[in-house]
């Protein structure tokens, strides 16, 4: 049955580098997403398991750096889509709350507000003390920075931050860096780091070992999904060009509000889910909208992303699930 | 006999005056009327619209998501629209008028001023 499954999932891996992928196909994956699935990269190659949650614990155990990343909270957003999203945000901090090994932080891919106000701000700050996580790293959405160039997003979350926002630290050995790409967008663009955000990123790996692993952070993501509507960066390229000699880097973005998946050399792409509604896949509608979807089986579509670093490996587990 | 020149100078200065009054007010009635454009979907509808000098364009957000109008040249750019918030602009000079929306940039549209 687990050789079945993993004949599956590879089969599902050479369609992750398409550009987009067919409605089947989606579902496919999203029904896989509720079971808990394990994607390790391994040299550069992934492998996966699937694991019911809480019952293999020599995945989760004594991993060395454990941390989750959540993503497009839009608090404030009230439309058919999610009249609730107060309600989801806390469903996604009870999951975290219930994790066989409570992470060590929590990372917010952006889009925490949906239309930038203090009370948005304020609303999600409450909800997020409830969580059993020190810490939690933001990097802004377009959502975030709207009316004051960002200004009172990195007032709030960016203090000690560079330019639009921008920041890098270390936890375990692991090297994280945080990018701004939802400022300074031009007519007809996509997402854009910025000649000063590359410069400093470059200064910023430069004399780290090729050994470290590096988790990115971003909003927009950093690879090409589908640019018609979008998703993608535009100076990504350049970005990850500095990232060439290092053995294993995860990029986490959000953005797009679904799993996408993408292994590129030593590169792991990967895109959460948001915790407020559902966009469609590429293509699969006129415009990347909210996605109404049954209200029984709204909390199936949202969830969170555990994220593993392991002891002896360079790579990095991620684990998603949904919140219901 | 010149107070009485004075006078009539006087009133036909007055006259004048009041005549050159009430015609502006005519023409300030004369207004080019206002044109609309209907946000929504991600995409402004038309996205192409041509008004004459004067004009007033008024853009209303009926999508579910927000959005902004903002000018690629710098001349104009509103606040973050949600839902049902509008947002004008009278366009004084003739010219094209590229915009987007800047938090979401494929959206593009034009106002062509003639």
């Amino acid at each position: 049955m687990a050789d079945k499954k993993l004949g599956f999932i590879d089969e599902k891996l050479h369609n992750l580098n398409k550009d987009g992928i067919d409605r089947r196909g989606f579902l496919e994956c999203m029904a896989w997403v509720g079971t808990g699935l394990v994607w390790t990269v391994s040299g550069g190659i992934p492998v996966s398991r699937a694991f019911a949650a809480g019952k293999d614990r020599s995945v989760t155990k004594g991993g060395e750096l454990s941390f989750v990343q959540i993503s497009d909270s839009h608090m404030g957003f009230n439309k058919p889509a999610n009249p609730d999203v107060a309600a989801t945000l806390q469903a996604a901090v009870d999951k975290i709350n219930g994790l066989a090994t409570p992470p060590e932080f929590l990372l917010h891919t952006g889009d925490i507000s949906h239309l930038s106000k203090p009370e948005q701000f304020d609303n999600v700050d409450q909800i997020l003390k409830g969580a059993k996580a020190k810490d939690v790293f933001f990097v802004p959405g377009e959502h975030d920075v709207l009316d004051d160039d960002g200004k009172s997003y990195r007032e709030r979350y960016a203090k000690n931050s560079q330019g639009d926002g921008w920041y890098s630290f270390d936890k375990r050995g692991v090297h994280f860096i945080g990018l701004v790409n939802v400022m300074n967008l031009k007519a007809g663009g996509l997402g854009t780091l910025g000649g000063e955000q590359l410069e400093w990123m470059e200064k910023d790996v430069k004399h780290l070992k090729s050994s470290t692993p590096i988790v990115v952070f971003a909003h927009i993501p950093l690879w090409s999904v589908y640019p018609e509507w979008g998703w993608g960066t535009q100076d990504s390229e350049q970005a990850l060009s500095y990232l060439k000699k290092f053995g294993s880097v995860t990029v986490l973005n959000g953005h797009i509000h679904q799993i996408m998946q993408k292994v590129e050399g030593n590169v792991t792409f990967h895109s959460a889910m948001s915790t407020a509604f559902p966009q469609p896949a590429p293509g699969k509608a006129d415009s990347p909208g909210p996605m109404k979807v049954p209200a029984e089986q709204l909390k199936s579509v949202l969830g969170i992303s555990d994220v593993n670093y392991m002891q002896g490996q360079h790579s990095l587990a991620v684990v998603d699930s949904t919140l219901g | 006999m010149k107070t009485r020149i004075g006078l009539a100078s006087f009133g036909l200065s007055l006259i004048a005056v009041l005549l050159l009054v009430g015609s502006a007010r005519l023409s300030a009635g004369d207004q080019p009327a206002g044109a609309e454009v209907k946000i929504d979907n991600f995409s402004f509808g038309p996205q192409t619209i041509t008004v004459p000098v004067g004009a007033t364009v008024t853009w209303t957000n009926r999508d579910d998501i927000p959005h902004t109008v903002v000018s690629t040249d710098g001349v104009f750019k509103s606040k973050v629209r949600d839902t049902d918030e509008k947002f004008s602009y009278t366009f004084t000079k003739a010219g094209t008028y590229s915009y987007f929306c800047s938090i979401h940039p494929k959206m593009t549209g034009k106002v062509v001023v003639q």
